[in-house]
C-alpha cells in the first residue's frame, strides 16, 4: 500500500507542476479568486445565472463576439440555461419541451437572429427568422471584417473561451472587471488600447463595456458590473463545458463502483496470498 | 513457454484444436500456468496496467475517428462536435486526451522500476530493446496524435518538431518538405499525421507481442534481481498475479477516472483550445508534460544540429544500455552507490521536465539568486543524465563493492532461514 500511496503523490505532482509551469506562461495578473457554483465534484451550474449571463451575451458580448460552435438549441439541452430545470427556475415550465428544437423560449431567442439560408428555387440566397437548430450567427462576415471594426484586433470567439485561458471562468470575470486600474506610467498605451491588468501584456483592445444597469435581467437581479461580469463568465463556462454536470455525476457513479472493486480485488488478493510467504 | 508446456486439452474440442492450432496451449502457458516469482511487488504491475492503456487508447481512438474531420479547416470544429453533440463524445475525448498522460505515467513508471532492478541485463537485453522500441513509438504515437485538435499548440507544436530534422546538413530541407507534403504545416500535413496516428497503435500492439514473447523466454526479473532456481521460488500467473495485477489495475484507473471526470484539462495546454493560426505564435510553446525532458535536452545546447542530436542519443543510449552497465549485479538493492545514483537519475529526469515547461531564461526558485536559470539547471541535469549511463554504470560496476545476496528468491523472502515447501496451492 506503501507503493500505491507514492503513485497517488506522484499523479498528484504531475498534475501540480504541470498546471503552476502553464499559469507562469500565461502571464498578466492572477484573476482574483471567486467561487462559483459549478467548481468541486458535486458542482452544478446555477441555471438563473445561466440565463443571466445569456442575458449579457445576448445584449453586450454579442456585438463583436461569436459563438460559433454553439446552436441556440444548445441552450435547451440537459445541463442548460433553459433545460427542465432551467425553464422551472424561471417560472416557464409550461414552454418546456425535452426536445431543445421544440422549446418555445429557444425558439423566440432563435427568432431573434437573421439567418442566411438558400438557395431558393430561383437560385437566390435569402434571410429568414432563426431556428433553433441553427448556429449562433457571428457578428463578422469574416474575419478581415471583425478587424477592420475594431482597430485590427479580431474579438477571439467565446464557444470555448474559458477552456482557452488559464484561470476560465475566473479571469473572465476579472477581466471584465479589471478596467479600474491606474496604468504604469512606463506603459505605452496607444488610442483604442486600454489598460487591464489581467489581460496577458496588460494592455487589451477591448474597451470596458459593462456598466451598471447595462442590461435588464428578467429576474430583477440589480445589474451591477460586478454582478455581469460574475453571470456572463458562468455563462460562457457553460458554453465550453455544457455536459459539466453530466461529467461530474458520472463521475462519482465511476468512482463508486470503482473503489468498491478496488476492495474486492484487494481482498480476493489477501485471501489468495494469505499461506504464500512472499 | 519457459518450460515444457504442462497444458492438458480435457475436452475433444480443445484436443483437436491442439493438434492443429495450439493457440489455448499458448494461451495457458503464458498466462495461467507461466511460473511466475513469487516476490514481485507492485512496481511490477505495470506491464498489465499498460496493457489496459493501449487498449483503452485504441477502443476510445476507433471510436473518435468515426467522427474526427482530418481538415485544417474542420478539425477543430469536429473536436468541439464530438464534445458537444457526440453522444459521450466528451467522455471519449477526455479519456483519449487523459489516457495518453496516463499510458506515460504508467511507462515511466515501468521503465524507471527496469532501470532500478536491472531488468535490462542478460538475458533480457532483447526484451528491454522492444521496450524501447515500444516508448520511441509511443512518443511518436503521442506527438502525432496531439497534432490532430489543431489547436495553437498542434500547430506550432508541429512545425517545432518537423523543423528539428531541417538541422540535418543537406538533407535536413528536403526532409522537413517530404514529412510536411508541402512548404509549411498544412493540410496534407494534418491528413498524414492522422493516418499515422491511426497505424502507430497497432503497430505497438504487434512490438507488445514480441515484448511479452521475450519476456516469457527468460521469465520475469524480480525485486532481488536474483534468477530463478528452483519451483520454489516460483508461482503460477494465474491466479496470483492475475489478482495482484488486477487490483493494481483497479487503483490505477481510480487515478485515472478522477483526472477524466474531475480534472480532464489540467494535464493540457489551454492554447490548444484556440484554433491554429499560423500567423499568431504562442508566447511559449511547450510539448505535453512527458515530453518535456527531451524538451530541456534539446533546448541545453546552442547549437541546433547538436541539440537534436542529443535529444535523440537521450533516447539512443537506451538501446545500448544492457552492454554499458558493468556490474553483474541486477537489482539496485544490493548496490549501495548504484542506489544513489540512480535516485539522483530519477531527480535529473523530474528537473529536466521541470526545465523544459520553463523559459530557459527563467531564474530557478531559491538558486535564481545566484544567477541559475533554467537554461542552467537543464544543462547540468542533461550532463548527468548522459552520464549516468556513459560514465557511472560501466564504471560502478568495477569500483562497487555489491551487498551480500541472498542464496534464492525463496531465501530472501523466508528470511534465508529455510527452503519452504511448494508454494501452497490455491484454496
Amino acid at each position: 500500500m506503501k507503493t500505491l500511496h507514492r503513485v497517488l503523490i506522484a499523479a498528484a505532482g504531475v498534475a501540480v507542476i504541470g498546471s503552476v509551469a502553464a499559469w507562469a506562461a500565461g502571464g498578466g495578473k492572477k484573476p482574483a479568486e471567486y467561487e462559483f457554483s459549478f467548481e468541486g465534484p458535486f458542482g452544478t451550474f446555477d441555471r438563473a445565472q445561466l440565463q443571466r449571463g445569456f442575458t449579457v451575451y445576448e445584449n453586450v458580448c454579442v456585438a463583436c463576439h461569436s459563438l460559433e460552435h454553439l446552436d441556440f438549441r444548445h441552450l435547451g439541452m440537459e445541463g442548460g440555461p433553459f433545460d427542465e430545470q432551467g425553464m422551472t427556475v424561471a417560472g416557464m415550465e409550461e414552454l418546456y419541451s425535452p426536445d431543445p428544437n421544440q422549446n418555445e423560449v429557444i425558439r423566440q431567442i432563435a427568432s431573434r437572429s437573421m439567418v442566411e439560408d438558400g438557395p431558393d428555387e430561383y437560385g437566390d440566397m435569402f434571410m429568414r427568422e432563426g431556428r433553433p437548430s441553427d448556429d449562433f450567427q457571428s457578428p463578422w462576415e469574416n474575419e478581415a471584417q471583425g478587424r477592420a471594426a475594431n482597430g485590427g484586433a479580431y474579438p477571439p470567439d467565446l464557444s470555448v473561451i474559458t477552456k482557452a485561458r488559464y484561470g476560465g471562468p475566473e479571469y473572465i470575470r476579472s477581466l471584465l472587471m479589471g478596467y479600474d486600474y491606474e496604468a504604469p506610467e512606463d506603459l505605452d498605451i496607444r488610442p483604442g488600447n486600454y489598460y487591464n491588468p489581467y489581460m496577458s501584456g496588460e494592455v487589451i483592445a477591448m474597451p470596458p463595456v459593462l456598466y451598471p444597469d447595462g442590461v435588464v435581467y428578467e429576474d430583477d437581479t440589480e445589474a451591477t458590473v460586478e454582478q455581469m461580469a460574475t453571470d456572463v463568465a458562468a455563462f460562457l463556462h457553460w458554453a465550453s463545458e455544457p455536459h459539466l454536470e453530466a461529467r461530474k455525476r458520472m463521475g462519482i457513479a465511476v468512482m463508486l463502483y470503482l473503489l468498491l472493486l478496488c476492495g474486492l480485488l484487494y481482498a480476493a488478493y489477501r485471501t489468495l496470498w494469505r499461506n504464500v510467504k512472499h | 513457454m519457459s518450460g515444457p508446456s504442462t497444458y492438458d486439452p480435457k475436452t475433444g474440442i480443445e484436443r483437436w484444436l491442439d493438434s492443429r492450432l495450439p493457440i489455448i496451449r499458448l494461451g495457458y502457458d503464458s498466462f495461467v500456468d507461466f511460473p511466475t516469482p513469487k516476490n514481485l511487488n507492485y512496481w511490477y504491475t505495470f506491464g498489465g496496467i499498460l496493457t489496459v492503456c493501449l487498449m483503452v487508447q485504441i477502443l476510445t481512438g476507433i471510436v473518435l475517428a468515426m467522427h474526427y474531420v482530418p481538415h485544417v479547416d474542420y478539425a477543430f470544429a469536429s473536436i468541439e462536435r464530438i464534445d458537444r453533440d457526440v453522444n459521450f463524445g466528451w467522455l471519449l475525448r477526455n479519456i483519449h486526451a487523459v489516457g495518453a498522460s496516463m499510458f506515460f505515467l504508467a511507462v515511466y513508471l515501468h521503465i524507471f522500476r527496469g532501470l532500478y532492478y536491472g531488468s535490462y541485463k542478460a538475458p533480457r537485453e532483447v526484451l528491454w530493446i522492444l521496450g524501447v522500441v515500444i516508448y520511441l513509438l509511443m512518443m511518436a504515437a503521442a506527438f502525432l496524435g496531439y497534432v490532430l485538435p489543431w489547436g495553437q499548440m498542434s500547430f506550432w507544436g508541429a512545425t517545432v518538431i518537423t523543423e528539428l530534422f531541417g538541422a540535418i546538413p543537406l538533407v535536413g530541407g528536403p526532409i522537413t518538405e517530404w514529412l510536411w507534403g508541402g512548404f509549411a504545416v498544412g493540410n496534407t500535413t494534418l491528413n498524414r499525421f492522422f493516418s499515422l496516428h491511426y497505424l502507430i497503435p497497432f503497430l505497438i500492439a504487434g512490438v507488445v507481442g514480441l515484448h511479452v514473447w521475450a519476456l516469457h523466454v527468460p521469465g520475469n526479473n524480480n525485486p532481488t534481481g536474483i534468477s530463478v532456481k528452483t519451483s520454489n521460488d516460483t508461482l503460477p500467473f494465474h491466479p496470483y498475479y492475475t489478482v495482484k495485477d488486477g487490483f493494481a489495475i483497479a487503483v490505477f484507473l481510480v487515478i485515472f477516472a478522477a483526472f477524466v471526470f474531475y480534472a480532464p484539462d489540467v494535464l493540457g495546454h489551454a492554447d490548444n483550445y484556440i484554433e491554429a493560426d499560423p500567423l499568431v505564435t504562442p508566447a511559449l510553446i511547450v510539448p505535453e508534460w512527458y515530453l518535456l525532458p527531451f524538451y530541456a535536452i534539446l533546448r541545453a545546447v546552442p547549437d541546433k544540429l547538436g541539440g537534436v542530436i542529443l535529444m535523440f542519443g537521450a533516447i539512443g543510449v537506451l538501446f545500448v544500455l544492457p552492454w554499458l552497465d558493468t556490474s553483474k549485479v541486477r537489482s539496485m538493492r544490493y548496490r549501495p552507490m548504484g542506489k544513489w545514483f540512480f535516485l539522483g537519475f530519477v531527480v535529473a529526469c523530474l528537473g529536466l521536465g521541470w526545465a523544459g515547461a520553463e523559459l530557459p531564461d527563467n531564474p530557478v526558485p531559491i538558486l535564481g539568486a545566484v544567477g541559475i536559470d533554467f537554461l542552467f539547471l537543464g544543462r547540468v541535469l542533461t550532463i548527468y543524465y548522459f552520464a549516468y549511463f556513459l560514465v557511472i554504470l560501466p564504471v560502478l560496476g568495477f569500483v562497487e563493492k555489491p551487498k551480500e545476496r541472498p542464496a534464492s528468491i525463496d531465501a530472501a523472502v523466508t528470511g534465508g532461514k529455510s527452503v519452504a515447501p511448494a508454494a501452497a496451492p490455491a484454496e
